[in-house]
C-alpha cells in the first residue's frame, strides 16, 4: 500500500483489526475501519461475560481510545449499504460515500435460522452481535424458563449466561451427545455430563418443530419434532452462523455461501479482498473447511492478507499451519491442536486418558501404522500451544511425543500432573517401544528448537 | 425442571438452596454488629466483654456461615457472576457505605483512639490471656484485621477451590497473618520481650532499620533483640533479592505480607475495581518510587544524625521520620489503602504507595526469573485477565500479542491465569535468557503502552 492510498475495511472484528494493525506496521496509507455494529473493536467471544456481570462492555474492548489515534486508524460507525466496484466507492447509510483504493470485506457472520414456525416471535433470538446481547438483556428480563436450540459453542454459552440469571434452561441437541459432530464420543459424553451437572437439562436427539406464541405474540413454549411441548419465555437459536454477505448481492462480487476468495483472499472484483468468517475459499486445503469461523483463523487471515497488501511484488498464500482451537464449557476448558475428528476408522488410533471424576481428559490421535501424530484434545487441562504446534509441524510420531510429554503441561504451579497416567497407557499399548521417558523440561526444549520469536519488543 | 436461584438475587430468597444458612449467617452478623455498637457506646450499661466480644464472635460465626453457603452453591466458573452488577462490588450504594465505615474506622483508630474505648475493653480478656497486659487500640485492630483475613480467607478458598495454587497461597497468607502478625508478637509481649513482626521488613516496616528501633531492640531484647535486628537486615538486603530472583515478588506480596494478605482475602471481591488506564500507570510510577526514595533518604539521614549524636542535623531527622509516618504510614496505607477497597480496588496501597513493593518490583523487573507466560496464539482478547488484575496491569495487552508479562507491579496472585477462559496464562520461573521473547505464533503490532 502506497502512502497516498486508502485501505477501507468493512468490519472491525478480529480479522479486520488484525489486518489494519499489520498493514500499519509497514505502511503509512490511510486506513479506515467501518462497522455498523460498534464504534470500536470489541472481543466477540467475551460478550457472554458482559451479560454474566464478570465485565462491563468497556472491559471487553481490547484497545483503548488512544491506541487508534496513535496508530492513525480511522474508525467509522456506519453501515455500508452498497459497494460500487467500478467507481471504487462505498455508499453509507448516514455519512457521505467514501472512496477506496483497496477494499477488504471482513463482515463476519450472522445467525443461521432454518425457517421454524415462530422464529420471529418476541423472545426468540440468536447471539452473535452486540445488538443481540442488548436484545438478550431485554428478552430475558423476568424470564424463568428458556430453551436453547443447538448443541454447539454458542448454545452452551447462552445456557451458561441464562443460568447466571437463575433461569431454568433446556437444551435441544440434535445429536446423540453435546457437540457430537466435532468431539469424539468420550469427550462429548464428558462434556454432556458436565452440562447436566450444572443443572441444565439437555434433550438429545431432539429438534425444534415450532415456537408457540402467547396472546401477546411472545414465545410461550416450543414443540419438538417428537411432539414434546416445553414451556419457555425465551428461545435461543444457536444452530450455527453463516457469512454476513447479504448487502453484497448485486455488487458484482462473486458470492456463494460467503464471498468467494482464492488462497490470497482475492475476490472476483479487482482490489477487493475478503477475510474472516465472511470469506469462502474456492479451493480449501485438504481437511480444511471452505468457511473458517474462528477467532484464531480470523486473526491469521488478517495477518496473511496484510503481507500481500504491504508487499509490492509478492502475494502471500494462506496456509494456516497446524489447526488449533479452544473453548470453555462451563467449568471445563477445552483445547485442541491438529486434527481430531469426531470419528475415525482403523487407519487411526488414539491414546485416551480420563480422570476418575470425569472432568479432565487427554487424547492423542495418531496414524496406526506410522505412529504419526495427528492431533491432541485436552479437557480440563492446559497444554503449551508452542510445543504442540512444534510436534505437529515437525511431524512427530506418538513415540517422539512421549519423550517430550512432561514438558507440555501448562497448568498452574502445584497442579496435579496426569502425563504419567497417559504414558502408562502408552507403555501398555507399545510395550516394546516404551523406554522410560526422559524428563523433558520446557525451557530446554524452547531453547533447543527456538520456540520463541526473535524480536523482543521490551 | 429444577427451580433455580439467581447468582446475585437477594441472599434470603425463600426458595434459594441453602437460604436458611445464609439467613442465619446474616442474622448473626447483624446481632454481632449491634453487640459491638453496644460495647462501643454503652459500656456502662452492659458488660463490654459480653456485648463486644460476643458481638465479634457472632460476626465471625455469621460471616463463616454466609460465606460458606454463598460460595459453595456456585461452581468455580460462576464465582464472578454479577461482580459488575451487584451494588456491593460495583461501586453502588452498599460499596459507599462499606467504604465510608472502613475509612471512618481508620480515622478513629489513628487520631481518636479514645472513641474505641468500649471495644478495647471488650477484648481485654483476650489481651490478658495472649499478651499478659491491657488491651489497646492496636490490639483491637489486630483482632479485626486477623479475623478479616481468616473469614475472607475461607471465602477465597471456596471461590478458587479448584486451584491448588490459590489454596496453598491463601492458606499461606492466613498462616502468616495469624501466626507471625498476631500470635507471635503477642507471645513476645507475654514473655516480656520487644514486640516484633517477623513477617514485615524495611522498607515496608520503615522504622525497623531506624537507629531508634535498632537501639530499642538491642537494649530491651538482649540476644533475641540482636537476632531481630539481624533477621530484619538479612531479609531486607539478602533474602529479598535472592527469593525475588527465583520466585518473583510474589513470595512476599501475595504469600507472606499482611497488607497483601488482607488484599487477597477481604479485598478479593473488589479486585476488578483497580484502574487499568495508562494514566493510572503513570501515577503509579510517579508516586511509588519517590516514596521508596523517601524511606531510603530518611533512614540514611537518621543514621547520619545518630552517628553524629544529633550534632549534624539536630531535630531535622525526627521531622523527616514523623512526616513519613503520618502521610505514608497512616493516611496512605490505612485510610486510603484499606478504607477505599470498595471504591478503588484492593491494592491501592500496594500499587501506589508501598516502598517494599517498589523495591521488590525493581528486583522482579530486572533481576528475576519470574514471568507470566502467554500460551501461543490462544488469547481471545476477552479481558478477564486485565479486569481481575488487582494491580491494574493491562494483562491482555501482552497476552493478545503473545508476549510474556513482566511488570514490576505484578504481585503474582495468579488470578489472571485463573479467570482466563482459554488457559492462556501461566505464572512461572524460568531462565533469564530470552525472558522477554514472545511466541512465534502471532504477528504482533509493536506499540509501547507506557510512552
Amino acid at each position: 500500500m502506497r502512502s497516498d492510498q486508502h485501505l477501507v475495511i468493512i468490519g472491525n472484528g478480529i480479522a479486520g483489526v488484525t489486518l489494519a494493525q499489520n498493514v500499519r506496521k509497514k505502511s503509512d496509507c490511510a486506513i479506515t475501519l467501518i462497522s455498523s455494529e460498534s464504534a470500536t473493536h470489541f472481543s466477540r467471544p467475551a460478550l457472554m461475560y458482559v451479560y454474566m456481570g464478570h465485565m462491563r462492555y468497556k472491559d471487553i474492548l481490547p484497545y483503548p481510545d488512544w491506541y487508534w489515534i496513535k496508530n492513525n486508524l480511522a474508525q467509522l460507525h456506519d453501515r455500508v449499504t452498497a459497494v460500487d466496484i467500478h467507481a471504487k466507492t462505498l455508499v453509507l447509510q448516514n455519512g457521505a460515500p467514501i472512496n477506496y483504493d483497496v477494499l477488504v470485506l471482513a463482515t463476519g457472520s450472522c445467525p443461521a435460522f432454518y425457517n421454524w414456525p415462530g422464529q420471529g416471535l418476541k423472545g426468540v433470538q440468536g447471539l452473535v452481535t452486540l445488538q443481540d446481547l442488548h436484545l438478550m438483556e431485554e428478552n430475558t428480563r423476568g424470564v424463568t424458563e428458556a430453551v436453547i436450540v443447538g448443541g454447539g459453542l454458542i448454545g452452551i454459552e447462552m445456557a451458561e449466561m441464562l443460568r447466571s440469571r437463575g433461569i431454568a434452561v433446556t437444551m435441544l441437541v440434535r445429536e446423540l451427545h453435546y457437540w457430537h459432530n466435532t468431539l469424539p464420543p468420550q469427550e462429548a459424553i464428558l462434556v454432556s455430563n458436565n452440562i447436566r451437572k450444572h443443572g441444565i437439562s439437555v434433550l438429545f436427539q431432539e429438534e425444534l418443530a415450532s415456537i408457540n406464541p402467547d396472546a401477546a405474540g411472545r414465545a410461550e413454549s416450543i414443540t419438538t419434532k417428537s411432539g414434546k411441548k416445553i414451556p419457555c419465555q425465551f428461545v435461543g437459536l444457536a444452530t450455527g452462523v453463516k457469512p454476513n454477505v447479504g448487502f453484497l448481492h448485486g455488487s458484482g462480487i462473486e458470492l456463494d455461501r460467503g464471498v468467494l476468495v482464492d488462497d490470497t483472499f482475492a475476490t472476483s472484483a479487482p482490489a477487493v479482498y475478503a477475510i474472516g468468517d465472511c470469506a469462502q475459499f474456492r479451493n480449501p486445503a485438504p481437511l480444511a473447511p471452505a468457511v473458517e469461523q474462528l477467532w484464531y483463523t480470523g486473526r491469521q487471515h488478517g495477518e496473511t492478507l496484510a503481507q500481500t497488501l504491504t508487499s509490492a511484488t509478492q502475494k502471500k498464500r494462506y496456509s494456516r499451519g497446524p489447526w488449533f482451537n479452544s473453548a470453555k464449557f462451563l467449568d471445563i476448558e477445552y483445547q485442541t491442536y491438529g486434527f481430531v475428528p469426531a470419528t475415525w476408522d482403523s487407519k487411526y488410533d488414539s491414546l485416551y486418558w480420563e480422570h476418575a471424576e470425569g472432568n479432565k481428559a487427554i487424547r492423542f490421535l495418531f496414524e496406526t501404522e506410522s505412529g504419526l501424530l495427528l492431533g491432541v484434545n485436552i479437557l480440563g487441562i492446559r497444554y503449551r500451544h508452542d510445543l504442540c504446534h512444534h510436534w505437529l509441524q515437525q511431524q512427530y510420531t506418538i513415540h517422539d511425543v512421549m519423550q517430550e510429554l512432561s514438558a507440555v503441561n501448562f497448568d498452574p504451579e502445584f497442579f496435579q500432573r496426569y502425563e504419567q497416567d497417559l504414558y502408562n497407557q502408552y507403555a501398555i499399548r507399545f510395550p516394546k517401544l516404551a523406554v522410560p521417558p526422559r524428563q523433558s523440561n520446557w525451557w530446554e526444549l524452547r531453547h533447543k528448537f527456538s520456540l520463541f520469536s526473535s524480536s523482543e519488543s521490551c | 425442571m429444577s427451580t433455580t436461584t439467581s447468582a446475585y438475587s437477594s441472599p434470603v430468597t425463600p426458595n434459594a438452596h441453602g437460604g436458611a444458612l445464609k439467613l442465619t449467617g446474616l442474622l448473626l452478623i447483624s446481632l454481632g454488629l449491634l453487640g459491638m455498637l453496644v460495647a462501643a457506646v454503652g459500656a456502662e450499661a452492659v458488660s463490654p466483654v459480653l456485648s463486644g466480644l460476643g458481638g465479634i464472635t457472632a460476626v465471625t460465626a455469621g460471616g463463616i456461615l454466609y460465606v460458606w453457603e454463598a460460595r459453595r452453591q456456585k461452581s468455580v466458573a460462576e464465582q464472578n457472576n454479577g461482580a459488575w452488577q451487584n451494588n456491593m462490588t460495583a461501586r453502588g450504594a452498599g460499596a459507599w457505605v462499606v467504604g465510608i465505615v472502613l475509612t471512618g474506622f481508620y480515622i478513629l483508630l489513628y487520631w481518636f483512639p479514645n472513641t474505641l474505648h468500649g471495644l478495647i475493653l471488650a477484648v481485654e480478656p483476650l489481651s490478658q490471656w495472649l499478651r499478659n497486659r491491657p488491651a489497646d487500640h492496636w490490639f483491637l485492630y489486630g483482632i479485626f484485621y486477623t479475623l478479616a483475613v481468616l473469614v475472607m480467607g475461607l471465602h477465597a478458598l471456596l471461590k478458587y477451590r479448584n486451584s491448588r495454587y490459590h489454596i496453598i497461597r491463601t492458606v499461606s497468607v492466613m498462616f502468616f497473618q495469624l501466626g507471625f502478625a498476631f500470635l507471635l508478637p503477642g507471645l513476645l509481649l507475654f514473655l516480656n520481650k520487644p514486640e516484633f513482626y517477623f513477617s514485615y521488613f524495611w522498607p515496608l516496616k520503615y522504622d525497623y532499620l531506624f537507629p531508634s528501633t535498632v537501639g530499642y531492640l538491642v537494649d530491651n531484647g538482649a540476644a533475641l533483640g540482636v537476632f531481630m535486628v539481624f533477621w530484619g537486615a538479612v531479609f531486607s538486603f539478602i533474602a529479598t533479592p535472592i527469593l525475588t530472583y527465583y520466585l518473583g515478588k510474589r513470595w512476599y506480596c501475595s504469600w507472606v505480607c499482611g497488607c497483601g494478605g488482607l488484599a487477597e482475602t477481604a479485598g478479593d471481591p473488589y479486585r476488578h475495581l483497580s484502574d487499568k488506564s495508562k494514566k493510572a500507570w503513570q501515577w503509579e510510577v510517579a508516586i511509588i518510587y519517590p516514596i521508596l526514595g523517601f524511606v531510603i533518604i530518611t533512614t540514611l539521614v537518621l543514621w547520619v544524625n545518630s552517628w553524629s549524636e544529633g550534632k549534624l542535623l539536630g531535630n531535622l531527622s525526627h521531622g523527616f521520620s514523623s512526616t513519613y509516618g503520618f502521610f505514608i504510614g497512616a493516611i496512605f496505607s490505612g485510610v486510603v489503602g484499606v478504607g477505599f477497597y470498595p471504591l478503588m480496588g484492593n491494592r491501592v496501597w500496594c500499587r501506589f504507595g508501598c516502598p517494599m513493593a517498589a523495591y521488590l518490583g525493581l528486583l522482579q523487573k530486572h533481576f528475576s526469573r519470574f514471568r507470566i507466560t502467554t500460551n501461543g496464539g490462544q488469547c481471545i482478547s476477552c479481558g478477564n485477565c486485565s479486569t481481575y488484575c488487582e494491580m491494574g496491569i493491562d494483562v491482555r495487552h501482552y497476552a493478545q500479542k503473545g508476549e510474556p508479562i513482566i511488570r514490576s507491579s505484578c504481585v503474582g496472585c495468579g488470578i489472571c491465569a485463573h479467570v482466563c477462559p482459554r488457559g492462556v496464562l501461566k505464572l512461572e520461573n524460568g531462565p533469564r535468557d530470552n525472558r522477554y521473547a514472545a511466541t512465534p505464533l502471532i504477528n504482533r503490532d509493536d506499540v509501547d503502552i507506557l510512552r
